[in-house]
């Protein structure tokens, strides 16, 4: 099959940017996109122009480097796939497909199809952990918690931190993946000491980098891993209460 | 023989012999834990979970990684498990069992003493672990799950979903990112490490790239360690991540660390056949599904009805024939090996016939769809994204690929290499799992070694360097490597040849695939030491890197490290052609019973090789660490 394609390129973060139109001919339904992309990427070599930047890593949906905007979707038309995982088969023969990179004011482009997504490192700095220093954890049986929280707790958990749903999202926010990750260790008992501090600490970071939610809910569309916009309620409920307890705490001191 | 190879291994019964090491290595207090400044390179599980266990202890810590944030490395693909004899389910395990499964898994090729301590702190790895928050697999009354794995005849595989690695890596990554906060670690994305400086012998520090700029720069440190990963990649086609390479432990080789056991090379046996010539790599299904479900192929070469359509009676269980015993479950290198003489006879199933059907009717049939779907449904449905086929209504089709590498660094009991103060941890060195990992191993190494084993161990030799300061970053031993760095990084730009790195790259890979994969033999081996270096030469001169080295290049990135993989290739072909024996991954075909199975050589070959570097990368020096068996027995491996 053949593909027409508009990829936004673009030298460095000062650099002007533009769309270059390449046609990619003779490519197999087998392929996934990224394969095509390898294709493109040889032939303008061959050719003598620099390839197209484009994050990716481990190609198996897992570890969310990859991810490109495909006709203004975050990772193309699959509902829950990421763009590694998308296979030309997906496209019609002959199609035309704008590739660009997530825009976000919150992820500045690096090169090309590369943003830099380092602000979701700080709001995990903020509190996405649980504070246990290594050793003095006591034994895994201890606590059993009920297989409907641990595995609601693994629903949040499975996001791979990709940023689709910046991208998706009209206002640039990073609610959902933020909601994930809080959501994941408030509602586990492990995560109780913290639960408070993280979810406002996290919260306010996240607000720093990202715009604000105003519920249009694309982000669940995009997101490879279909996390659910429930966590969001959750974090917002655990947003308000913390604003509370966390003086309450102070005062108590 | 020229490097005196001292394993440390501790004295007195296997048992407390780590027990007995922690009291004996020397310690650093508290108050002088902040005067030390350790180099980490690699964020997968080793990697973050020794930066965030050392930063916890008050070392101060420079981790790098080459990904855009450390939540990226190839951990996280792991799907099924994560080993630990915890006996929750009054099995029959133990620590001596597991430490007893692999040896016996390794196929004898690994050391005791490591195994046993690995088999000790797997227990605390499952707490730990726990107590970060990582969603483990439950039971209906909230403890915790576990299934039995390839090779294991108890339950002692702890998952999250199919998702294990990448649980497990965010926990150690959210430990770091605490520690990221605290200042104690000082975090270098896209940061790749392109040398290591030694200075009278001992580690001092790396030369690093910063990814986006192309600056090269120095970072010195009392201690360095390798969290590097595997080199698995070496054969273009293979379960890695695209950029998982081996520079990093390959540069410290030519620095003067030994490399242990380059053959020793795991091809997994249920990945996902090669679609077309144009696959960039080959995806892995989890060999949890073994657990249920069963491997075949038709009786008959021409078999054109599908699979559905084909009788039992033509069908051919051969892992439940010929092994009865252990039948889906043998170790991969069996199963791997049964699967490509399958194929070889023609009876490779798929469009391309390159593949055996693995059926999970009758275990839909016996515990109803919701139950397979509730174990397995992520990896169905990766199955069916990938191959638009459904796996509950035809079987999936899979073939080995190489997925892991047993071979790397040698290091001692203490995890340092034969460079003082550079330690490898994690896959990337050659320690515990011998000629032949076995399922659910690999998170437990990566871990053990970055939360209990490192933190221990790399005191008793900073306690030598208190209050010395690292060698300044601006030694003519940094400005050297740095200036070494840059040539190179410029002889790929100035090339000007006409092909491109990933065409080098495939090219290598078939090479490898064919002569130093899954069976290797001496004329192959001998043909492929004569065409790799061959092709390198052709690299050098014909290689076409475009752009500049002052800003992203990813061409540019991939030149070093398929330059390295050349020469890596050449010690695996050397080291396959020393080892005149079958065992765990390596398959020599002169060595071989008359059912095809592998033939060891205990009386020869019971040593560790660990390659030295010459200057001649077909040519290294090989010393002989022996390996002595005192409670494990050699015996064949039987599975039947």
């Amino acid at each position: 099959m053949k593909v027409n394609l508009q990829v936004w390129r673009q030298e460095g973060p000062e650099a002007a940017g533009a769309f270059k139109t390449y046609e990619v001919d003779k490519i197999s339904e087998e392929m996934s996109f990224l394969e095509m992309l390898d294709i493109l990427n040889e032939q303008l070599v061959n050719k003598g122009e620099e390839p197209i930047a484009f994050d990716h890593d481990c190609r198996e949906g897992i570890c969310g480097t990859c991810g490109v905007m495909i006709n203004g979707q975050p990772h193309g038309p699959q509902l829950g796939t990421a763009t590694c995982q998308l296979h030309m088969r997906k496209f019609d023969d002959g199609a035309t497909l704008v590739v660009e990179p997530w825009r976000a004011t919150g992820f500045p482009l690096v090169r090309d199809l590369i943003v830099d997504r380092s602000a979701f490192d700080r709001i995990i700095e903020g509190g996405g952990y649980i504070s246990v220093d290594t050793g003095s954890a006591p034994d895994a049986n201890l606590t059993p918690i009920p297989k409907m929280v641990a595995d609601t707790a693994f629903d949040a958990a499975a996001c791979i931190g990709c940023g689709a749903c910046v991208a998706a999202c009209p206002n640039g926010a990073a609610n959902l993946f933020t909601a994930a990750k809080i959501s994941h260790l408030n509602l586990l008992p492990q995560g109780q000491a913290e639960r408070w501090s993280r979810t406002e600490n996290m919260v306010e970071i996240m607000e720093e980098y990202f715009g604000s939610c105003t519920n249009h809910g694309e982000c669940e569309k995009a997101c490879p891993k279909s996390i659910s916009i429930d966590f969001i309620a959750m974090m917002n409920s655990d947003y308000v209460k913390a604003k509370f307890k966390n003086r309450r705490l102070v005062a108590q001191s | 023989m020229s490097l005196a190879l001292d394993s440390k291994v501790p004295a007195g019964p296997i048992a407390d012999k780590w027990e007995n090491h922690k009291f004996n290595v020397r310690l650093v207090n508290p108050a002088n834990k902040r005067k030390f400044r350790i180099i980490i390179v690699g964020s997968g599980l080793a990697g973050a979970s020794a930066a965030s266990t050392l930063g916890e202890l008050g070392y101060e810590v420079d981790l790098f990684t080459f990904h855009d944030t450390p939540r990226r490395a190839h951990s996280i693909a792991a799907q099924g498990g994560i080993n630990a004899a915890k006996n929750y389910h009054n099995d029959g395990d133990s620590v001596y069992r597991l430490f007893y499964d692999t040896v016996k898994g390794g196929d004898f090729r690994s050391r005791e003493a490591n195994v046993h301590r690995l088999a000790e702190v797997s227990l605390n790895i499952i707490d730990q672990a726990t107590a970060q928050g990582v969603p483990f697999a439950r039971e209906y009354g909230g403890l915790l799950d576990n299934r039995s794995f390839g090779g294991a005849q108890v339950s002692r595989t702890f998952y999250a979903r199919g998702a294990t690695g990448q649980q497990l890596l965010l926990g150690a990554y959210s430990a770091l990112m605490r520690q990221v906060e605290t200042g104690k670690v000082k975090l270098h994305t896209r940061s790749e490490m392109l040398d290591i400086v030694t200075k009278d012998g001992r580690a001092v520090g790396v030369v690093v790239r910063d990814l986006v700029d192309g600056t090269v720069s120095s970072h010195s440190a009392h201690a360095v360690v390798l969290a590097t990963g595997g080199y698995s990649n070496v054969f273009y086609l293979s379960t890695n991540a695209m950029a998982s390479n081996v520079t990093a432990a390959w540069r410290a080789h030519r620095r003067g660390a030994a490399f242990a056991n380059p053959c020793f090379t795991q091809i997994h046996p249920t990945c996902i056949p090669a679609s077309d010539e144009f696959q960039s790599k080959l995806t892995l299904m989890s060999e949890s599904l073994r657990n249920d479900g069963r491997i075949w192929v038709p009786k008959n070469p021409d078999e054109t009805r599908t699979a559905g359509q084909i009788p039992q009676e033509d069908r051919d269980y051969y892992l439940e024939r010929i092994y009865p015993a252990f039948g889906n479950l043998v170790p991969r290198d069996v199963a791997s090996r049964a699967s490509k003489r399958m194929v070889d006879s023609g009876r490779g199933v798929g469009p391309l016939k390159n593949g055996v059907y693995l059926d999970f009717a009758s275990a839909i049939d016996r515990d109803g769809r919701p139950a397979i779907e509730d174990r397995y449904s992520n990896l169905f449905e990766m199955y069916n994204r990938i191959t638009d086929e459904d796996p509950y209504s035809e079987p999936m089709r899979i073939y080995p690929a190489p997925h892991y590498t047993m071979g790397g660094l040698w290091v001692d009991y203490n995890l340092m290499t034969t460079v003082p103060g550079l330690y490898a941890i994690g896959e990337a060195n050659f320690s515990d799992h011998g000629a032949n990992r076995l399922g659910a191993s690999a998170l437990m190494q990566g871990l053990a070694d970055g939360y209990f084993v490192l933190p221990y161990t790399i005191g008793d030799y900073l306690a030598d360097y208190l209050n010395t300061d690292p060698v300044p970053a601006d030694d003519p031993a940094f400005t050297e490597v740095e200036r070494d760095v840059s040539d190179r990084v410029n002889g790929y730009l100035s090339a000007n040849g006409t092909r491109s790195v990933d065409w080098f790259h495939k090219e290598l890979g078939k090479i490898m695939l064919d002569q130093c994969g899954m069976s290797r033999s001496e004329p192959g081996l001998q043909k492929a030491l004569s065409d790799i270096p061959a092709l390198h030469e052709e690299f050098r001169s014909d290689i076409r890197v475009l752009g500049s080295g002052e800003s992203l290049n990813q061409s540019l990135e991939r030149a070093q490290r398929v330059d390295d993989f050349f020469e890596l290739a050449q010690a695996m072909c050397v080291d396959a052609l020393d080892r005149e024996e079958s065992c765990g991954g390596h398959f020599r075909e002169e060595h071989q019973t008359d059912e095809g199975e592998a033939l060891r050589d205990d009386e020869n070959h019971s040593y560790v090789s660990a390659w030295e570097w010459t200057g001649d990368a077909g040519a290294p020096e090989l010393n002989k660490e022996s390996l002595e068996f005192e409670y494990v027995h050699l015996t064949t491996r039987s599975y039947k």
